[in-house]
């Protein structure tokens, strides 16, 4: 066809150039301590075992504060102001009255929100841009909408009879330290109960400056208590007699520990947990914005997200093109200093979980498929890994198989609409879902066929506190967010 | 130096890709969230200027105010040395000749709106005429306008033609193919309209006339971008992008530039493939360049308003 007279080969040079001068988010207007203690009955206190751990910067892998490791004792001092608040205060309250607690909460939050925004990214490697745009309003709308709720509760479920709980407890994972508290809390606070939450070890910062948050908020002592500390801690809150309802969100094998150990106790469980989730591309989609969507579902928060679109599926006829924009637009991701507003990757969120994605890489190398890895350079520092691509992988590949809670993206491609929907439902998981098509009516045809608790259609990585979250399968049940997520910390009899 | 020319090997630009506007504005607010400052903001600055076609399309004008504006395409602000002269000077083709005169062997070029501009609707006769007596006075290159009406239409043969032909009677000047995308409705049509573009000879795919409004907002400019893409990745060969009208400040001038290097990469990034069509933003980006230097803000009247 045309001939350049520069016989140049049609590609596109992202490198270098005009580079954007580094723009880092100041931290000067944060404080860390240099300890965190529990927060208990309305007080900070000091773990009875004196034990404290470190929490560290994984994008500089240094100290940033020593946080105190709660043991069994301290749970069931958390566990009886809990049981204490809720029958002396909290269930006696108006629904009014809990409420405007809440919507303390939520605005106390929001004046604050620079400040959770860059303790999320130091403590989590996230990017500033997403914990600033994302994390921090997202979780405060969560406090803002379930507010609402508090003295709505039986237009929430019209006839029907609603009584609290009692004692939540609840135990959160590191992708989304502060979001995750405030879908915990909120709701269970608007249901009218009370709370001992554990974040988790590598990302408990965030959830004390809620505690603060919280304490200057006034809330009634025992409301809410925030114990800190690894996974026995948590198995404490699981196994505690005198808690009435667990909500976990973490890994599939913790889930099912936790399913085994709540069994016969008679306790209320809602498991939010992993996920290998299928984006489907056909070929009539608007491949620009799929190709966007396709990044954003895979390398948002670096991949760390239970809901992460990690196995691709692209129609055969347009294959070629959307694997070649992928890689191009690949190119223009900036990897690097989480705290730099032009930063689109951040830090893995710890050296563990470095350890797994990158174990995940060699076996795909090893099982045969193409790897793509962005030409970007990582910073020396920290735990950083590039975004990557496997091409030609087969459904029965390990790496389409199971979770990898990182960057890594597999591509599988199909040829017939009933094939797809088999392969995507073709695993143990069913969190989530992708539909890029420009005709309505397959979008409605994916929707019923597809098994996974969220399906979007043009879109992905989308989430709002008005609508329901959660899985099918090993990824869960119960869903959080939305009147379902109410629903979650309340009996509802007829 | 025109590189494109009309193609014979076309797709059914009826099957042209689709465009999801969501989507769109959502990569668009990414890349304003990009933050420029400091050196980088300096360089894309001056940048900026050097892409700029300084313009004037009024019926007003005269043969003194295009001297005027010629003299300042030049010579942008003489008292901070260094700063690049604009791309162009973008006149009606009754200008030609004497923004040619005006602009002597400076490197600036001349560009002239033909084809019954800014509507488009004279015969295709008065429209090659139009073209032919623009080149005859020395314009380096034509800005025509596409037959929006046709196109909405549903005839693209008629559209692509006369691209073709216009193309044709541009000989060794630069085509610009304005799609007055305000008029075109949606981004699906956008697309559409700068593949028959590209594919009928266009050297710039160009948003909108400036009489028009919405004009050159950054969802548009992107949606062709994506275009010039795919056009490359297939042919081979590089089209240039002008959005034209509404963009009058820095800010948003540098927000093009980011998607501009996120889109087709740093070869696009020069007036050879890029270009402004704006006749207020060059005194903005001029007033930003002295803050840069100077740390603070000058009043407009330190800036020559032609």
């Amino acid at each position: 066809m045309a001939k350049n007279k520069h016989k140049e080969t049609p590609a596109f040079d992202f490198s270098g150039g005009w580079d954007y001068s580094p723009s880092p988010e100041s931290t000067s207007h944060v404080q860390l301590k240099k300890r965190y203690d529990l927060y208990i009955d309305g007080k900070f206190v000091a773990p009875t075992s004196g034990k404290y751990f470190e929490t560290t910067n994984p994008a500089t892998e240094k100290v940033i504060a020593e946080v105190a490791y709660g043991s069994e004792a301290d749970v069931d001092k958390a566990v009886k102001a809990a049981r204490k608040a809720y029958e002396t205060v909290w269930s006696k309250l108006s629904a009014k009255e809990r409420g405007k607690y809440i919507y303390r909460i939520a605005r106390m939050m929001q004046e604050k929100a620079r400040e959770l925004a860059v303790v999320e990214t130091l403590d989590a490697g996230k990017t500033i841009r997403e914990s600033r745009d994302v994390d921090v309003p997202l979780a405060c709308n969560h406090f803002f909408y379930y507010a609402g709720w508090a003295d709505k509760l039986d237009y929430a479920f019209p006839n029907r009879k609603m009584t609290s709980l009692g004692v939540a407890g609840q135990i959160i994972p590191w992708n989304f330290p502060l979001l995750m508290a405030a879908w915990k809390i909120a709701p269970a606070l608007a249901a009218g109960n009370t709370v001992v939450l554990k974040p988790a070890e590598t990302t408990p910062l965030t959830a004390m400056l809620l505690a603060e948050i919280i304490h200057e908020s006034g809330l009634p002592a025992g409301v809410v208590n925030i114990v800190t500390g690894y996974g026995d801690t948590g198995a404490a809150i699981v196994n505690h007699p005198d808690v009435n309802k667990i909500a976990f969100t973490g890994s599939t094998n913790v889930g099912k520990l936790i399913q085994k150990a709540v069994a016969g106790t008679g306790k209320k469980l809602t498991l939010e947990l992993g996920g290998k989730s299928a984006n489907i591309i056909f070929d009539d989609a608007p491949i620009d914005q799929a190709v966007e969507g396709i990044v954003n579902g895979i390398f948002f928060n670096q991949g760390h997200v239970c809901c992460a679109g990690s196995r691709l599926f692209v129609q055969e006829s347009v294959a070629d093109q959307v694997i070649q924009k992928l890689k191009d637009r690949l190119e223009t991701l900036y990897v690097g200093d989480p705290l730099d507003k032009n930063t689109d990757i951040g830090a893995i969120n710890s050296k563990n979980q470095l350890t797994t994605i990158r174990k995940y890489i060699e076996i795909g190398k090893q099982e045969g498929a193409t790897i793509f890895e962005s030409s970007c350079a990582l910073p020396k520092k920290g735990y950083f890994c590039k975004p990557t691509l496997f091409i030609d992988v087969a459904q029965s590949s390990r790496i389409a198989q199971e979770e990898i809670f990182g960057p890594v993206l597999t591509i599988q491609t199909f040829r017939t609409i009933d094939e797809v929907i088999q392969k995507a439902n073709n695993t143990p998981y069913g969190l989530a879902a992708g539909v890029w098509t420009d005709k309505g009516s397959r979008i409605f045809n994916l929707t019923t066929k597809l098994r996974a608790g969220v399906v979007w259609a043009n879109t992905y990585n989308k989430f709002d506190p008005t609508s329901p979250f959660g899985g099918y399968k090993e990824s869960g049940f119960g869903r959080e967010g939305g009147l379902h997520g109410l629903g979650a910390y309340l009996k509802v009899d007829n | 130096m025109t590189t494109n020319k009309t193609h014979k090997n076309v797709p059914d630009f009826r099957l042209s890709p689709t465009v999801d506007k969501v989507g769109v504005e959502e990569r668009v607010a990414r890349f304003q969230t990009r933050s420029i400052k400091n050196e980088a903001k300096m360089q894309g600055l001056k940048m900026v200027l050097n892409m700029i076609d300084l313009t004037t399309l009024e019926g007003k004008d005269t043969p003194g105010k295009v001297r005027q504006l010629c003299y300042k395409g030049q010579h942008l602000h003489d008292l901070h040395p260094g700063l690049p002269t604009v791309a162009a000077i973008c006149v009606y083709p009754s200008m030609v000749a004497e923004a040619k005169k005006a602009v002597g062997d400076s490197g600036v070029k001349i560009a002239s709106v033909s084809t019954a501009f800014p509507s488009g609707q004279a015969p295709m006769s008065i429209k090659i005429t139009d073209t032919l007596y623009a080149v005859e006075h020395g314009a380096d290159e034509i800005d025509m306008v596409i037959s929006r009406g046709k196109f909405l239409a549903g005839d693209y043969n008629f559209v692509f033609d006369e691209i073709a032909a216009i193309k044709e009677a541009c000989g060794k000047a630069r085509l610009k193919v304005i799609l007055e995308t305000g008029e075109l409705a949606s981004l699906d049509q956008v697309r559409r309209a700068s593949d028959i573009a590209m594919y009928a000879g266009a050297d710039f795919i160009k948003t909108s006339t400036g009489k028009i409004q919405p004009a050159a907002t950054m969802q548009v400019t992107y949606t062709m971008l994506c275009a010039i893409k795919d056009f490359y990745r297939t042919t081979g060969v590089k089209v240039g992008m002008k959005p034209a009208g509404g963009i009058s400040n820095s800010k948003l001038a540098l927000h093009n530039l980011v998607m501009v290097k996120e889109t087709l990469g740093n070869d696009w990034l020069n007036n050879n493939w890029f270009r402004f069509g704006a006749s207020s933003l060059a005194n903005d980006v001029l007033m930003q360049i002295m803050k840069q230097e100077t740390g603070h803000y000058q009043s407009a009247d330190y800036f020559s308003i032609d």
